[in-house]
C-alpha cells in the first residue's frame, strides 16, 4: 500500500460520503464529481490510461452535468426534502454495513494477500482499439445500438406530452 | 496487506456507500447517482483483478470497464429521464410518495 493510493483512496471516500449524506443536491452533485475523479485517478495508476480518461470523460463531463441540469429542472436545488433520510433508513444503513462486513470477511479470508504484482504491462490505445475492432466487435455493434435505444427512449421520456385533441 | 486486497477493499467501502445511499435517500437523484457509485465500484474490481491477473495483455478487464461504463451512461440517461417525466407528472422527485405505477 502506497502513499498515493492512500491520498485518491481518502479522497474518493470522502467523496462517496459527502455525497451520499449532504443536505444539498447540488452540492452533493459536486462530491460526486470529486469521488468520480479520484477514482479516474485510481484507474490511471492501476496502468489503465483509456478506462481512467473514459471516466474523467464520460462520469466528471457528461453525467454528473446530466443529474446537475435534472436538479435544476426539478427545483431540488436549495434545502431540498425536509428529512433527507427515508423513514427506514436505519433498515438501509444496517443492511448496507452488513454487505461491507461480508464483503470484508470474504476479501480477508482468501489468499488474493499472497497475490505479487506482475510487471508494468502498457495498456496502450492501440491494443484496445484492435481488440474493439476484431475480437470484440459484436459487442461494439450491440452497445451502439444500446446507446442509439437509450438516446431515444429518454428523450421519448423527457418529450413534453403533447395534450390530446378528440 | 497487499495492494490487491486494499483496492479490493477500497471498492467494497464504495459500493455499501452507495447501497446506503440508494436505500436511505429520498430524493429520486441521489438514489440514481447511488447506483452510479456501486457500477463504479465494479469497474474499480475489474481493472484491479486486470492489474493483478495472470495475463493482463489480454485486456479482459479493461474491454468490461469500457463497456460497464457504456451501460452506466446509458442507465443514467434513462433514469435520469424517467425522473422528469415524473416530476413533470406528479410535481416531486421523493421516493417515498411514488408508491403507484398507474398514472
Amino acid at each position: 500500500m502506497t502513499v498515493p493510493f492512500l491520498i485518491l483512496a481518502v479522497l474518493t471516500v470522502v467523496g462517496t460520503v459527502a455525497a451520499m449524506t449532504l443536505r444539498n443536491l447540488i452540492h452533493c452533485v459536486l462530491a460526486l464529481t470529486l469521488s468520480f475523479a479520484g477514482l479516474a485517478a485510481l484507474y490511471l495508476q492501476l496502468g489503465a490510461q483509456f478506462v481512467g480518461f473514459v471516466q474523467i470523460l464520460v462520469y466528471v463531463g457528461a453525467v454528473a452535468i446530466l443529474a446537475v441540469f435534472v436538479i435544476m429542472m426539478t427545483r431540488g436545488a436549495g434545502p431540498g426534502l425536509h428529512p433527507i433520510f427515508s423513514s427506514f433508513w436505519t433498515v438501509g444503513s444496517l443492511v448496507a454495513a452488513g454487505v461491507f462486513a461480508i464483503l470484508a470477511w470474504a476479501i480477508c479470508a482468501s489468499n488474493l494477500s499472497s497475490r505479487i504484482l506482475p510487471p508494468q504491462t502498457e495498456a496502450a490505445v492501440r491494443p484496445i482499439g484492435d481488440a474493439l475492432m476484431h475480437q470484440y466487435v459484436l459487442p461494439l455493434e450491440i452497445m451502439g445500438l444500446l446507446l442509439t435505444a437509450a438516446l431515444i427512449g429518454a428523450v421519448v421520456l423527457a418529450m413534453q406530452e403533447k395534450r390530446r385533441t378528440p | 496487506m497487499s495492494s490487491l486486497t486494499s483496492y479490493l477493499l477500497l471498492s467494497a467501502l464504495i459500493f455499501s456507500i452507495g447501497l446506503a445511499g440508494a436505500l436511505t435517500r429520498r430524493s429520486a437523484i441521489l438514489v440514481l447517482i447511488g447506483i452510479e457509485l456501486m457500477l463504479n465500484a465494479a469497474n474499480l474490481n475489474f481493472l484491479a483483478f486486470w492489474r493483478y491477473g495472470p495475463h493482463p495483455e489480454a485486456l479482459t478487464g479493461i474491454m468490461f470497464a469500457i463497456f460497464s461504463i457504456s451501460i452506466a451512461a446509458a442507465e443514467a440517461a434513462v433514469g435520469l429521464g424517467i425522473i422528469l417525466a415524473v416530476y413533470k407528472h406528479r410535481r416531486t422527485t421523493d421516493v417515498s410518495t411514488m408508491n403507484s405505477m398507474k398514472g
